[in-house]
């Protein structure tokens, strides 16, 4: 078994891409059932952590911005570490991400 | 009370009051010594009692003769004088004659003070559930070995290396202090939780022995919850899950001792007062920042005390499986949250969710996956039934599951 990293991204500022709050109940629910699908299957490597919305960037030129935003759009929604035999298997359960029904993607890297 | 029935009802109370008291004024070198004296009062109560009467107050008369047998032992074992009375001594501050203290205070003390000595982590969990059962609940030996379905050498020797251990690693028998609790308490609830399954889900066709196993473990932990120090709300939450899975106990053995499946309850059979009591303490746990996995399995057991299948029902045990699962993985759990996924979200869902879950050489695997194959391919449900027929070792489970095969067959 090795270690991999899922980060999920999508965009949080783009006014009409935002879901309702109906649909965020819903997109919630749906988090948790994909949690606890991979509880489990006892595939949590890490426990969960949750990460503050807010954020900020330090860009080159060293100037610091409020937000999670760099230049483009998307930022990190948050990230779960899992236990997967390779990357198709990561990818597999990456799949059922509740990220991908916004619009999301799920960046994945093995951990060496 | 009639003689016959007042000594058994007062050693299982007073017994351990008194092993308590004694091994706190003696220290852990003397158990023995504390249990002797005790059963020894006991006998003296047997004896006295069938020629002069039962005295008017039971229990004082034995507090008495307890120590007064202590005393008579102090003054006779020179030895013991030597080595113990100067350490009593010097706990009790040079006192000349040494006191037994018999306070409801000092009794209650003491408990709570064995009760951390017992769950030592120094010794093994089956050990500490032993020792807790013969020096707390008052359970003989016998008893023990046929609670753990084994025999009386097995569990003296278990007993005894336990002794041996609390002994060479000098525990005290000593008022946890609040440090010592906050990082002792997850361990002493452990055992009751497990004290507790013992009696709930053995194998033993003793039903009065496992509902004895469940009311120790509930006492212990009343005791938890009456002390200021250890009435934490996780104590409260365990105790919750054990009033609510105890409400239950009348319900799910059927007249030949069989078990009945949950859905397959007579709820009028259902201890009201005991649903009443769980959710008091559930409320009661509900403070503090600390989700433990006591609370979440009390929340679960406080949903099943709803007989009647609502969506809200089943959503909220679903979560709370998948936050019990995210604290803490268990197979058993991974198996209880897709049943439960099954009621919220479909009976094909919960399949593709089960068959994820890689647990191929557990009976209960194969029994959730043969009642959610049943009526929609009843093949497929047959194989994991009788999968489960052979993974099987109880004959309680293998009556259950060849209910469901003959079911199967039957519609088929």
């Amino acid at each position: 078994m090795n270690e991999f990293l899922l980060v999920f991204r999508r965009d949080y500022q783009t006014r009409e891409d935002q879901p309702s709050p109906d649909q965020m109940q819903e997109h919630f629910k749906n988090w948790k059932n994909w949690f606890g699908s991979i509880a489990a299957q006892d595939k949590l490597a890490r426990p969960l952590q949750r990460w503050d919305g807010e954020g900020k960037v330090v860009n080159h030129d060293k100037t610091i911005l409020n937000g999670p935003y760099a230049e483009i759009k998307e930022s990190i929604g948050g990230l779960i570490v899992i236990k997967a035999a390779n990357y198709e298997e990561a990818a597999e359960i990456a799949k059922s991400c509740p990220i991908l029904e916004l619009g999301g993607n799920v960046e994945i890297r093995m951990a060496l | 009370m009639e003689e016959k029935e007042l000594l058994p009802h007062l050693f299982r109370t007073e017994y351990q009051k008194m092993v308590s008291v004694l091994c706190y004024t003696f220290g852990i070198e003397h158990i023995e010594v504390a249990q002797d004296i005790v059963s020894d009062t006991f006998l003296s109560a047997t004896e006295v009692w069938s020629i002069k009467g039962i005295p008017e107050n039971p229990p004082a008369w034995l507090y008495t003769v307890a120590k007064n047998k202590t005393k008579n032992y102090l003054k006779r074992d020179s030895l013991f004088e030597k080595k113990i009375s100067e350490e009593i001594r010097y706990t009790t501050l040079a006192s000349e004659q040494i006191e037994i203290d018999m306070s409801q205070k000092n009794i209650a003390d003491s408990q709570l003070a064995m009760i951390f000595t017992v769950c030592d982590p120094s010794i093994s969990n089956e050990s500490q559930i032993a020792l807790a059962l013969n020096l707390l609940c008052g359970f003989g030996i016998q008893e023990i070995a046929d609670a753990f379905l084994t025999n009386k050498e097995v569990v003296y020797k278990r007993i005894n290396r336990a002794k041996e251990k609390l002994k060479e690693a000098k525990i005290k028998i000593e008022q946890p202090s609040k440090l010592a609790i906050n990082m002792r308490l997850e361990t002493v609830l452990t055992t009751l939780y497990l004290l507790f399954s013992e009696g709930y889900y053995s194998i033993s066709q003793n039903t009065v022995l496992r509902k004895d196993l469940c009311a120790e473990a509930m006492r212990l932990n009343y005791l938890l919850v009456e002390n200021e120090d250890t009435n934490q709300p996780q104590v409260n939450a365990l105790l919750a899950l054990m009033c609510f899975h105890a409400s239950r106990f009348e319900a799910r053995t059927d007249d030949n001792g069989e078990l009945v499946l949950y859905e397959d309850q007579d709820e009028s059979r259902w201890d009201r007062k005991l649903m009443e009591r769980g959710e008091y303490f559930l409320n009661e746990a509900a403070s503090g920042d600390k989700l433990t996995k006591f609370h979440l399995e009390a929340g679960i057991a406080y949903w099943h005390t709803h007989k009647e299948d609502t969506p809200e029902k089943w959503e909220n045990i679903l979560d709370l499986y998948n936050h019990l699962l995210i604290l803490e993985y268990s197979p058993i759990a991974a198996l209880n949250r897709t049943f439960a996924l099954a009621k919220t979200n479909g009976k094909e869902q919960a399949i593709l969710e089960a068959e994820k879950l890689n647990l191929t050489t557990n009976l209960f695997y194969h029994s959730l996956l043969g009642n959610l194959y049943s009526d929609l391919d009843d093949k497929k449900a047959l194989a994991h039934f009788e999968m489960a027929i052979v993974l099987a070792h109880s004959s309680s489970d293998k009556s259950l599951i060849l209910k469901n095969i003959k079911r199967l067959k039957k519609e088929g």
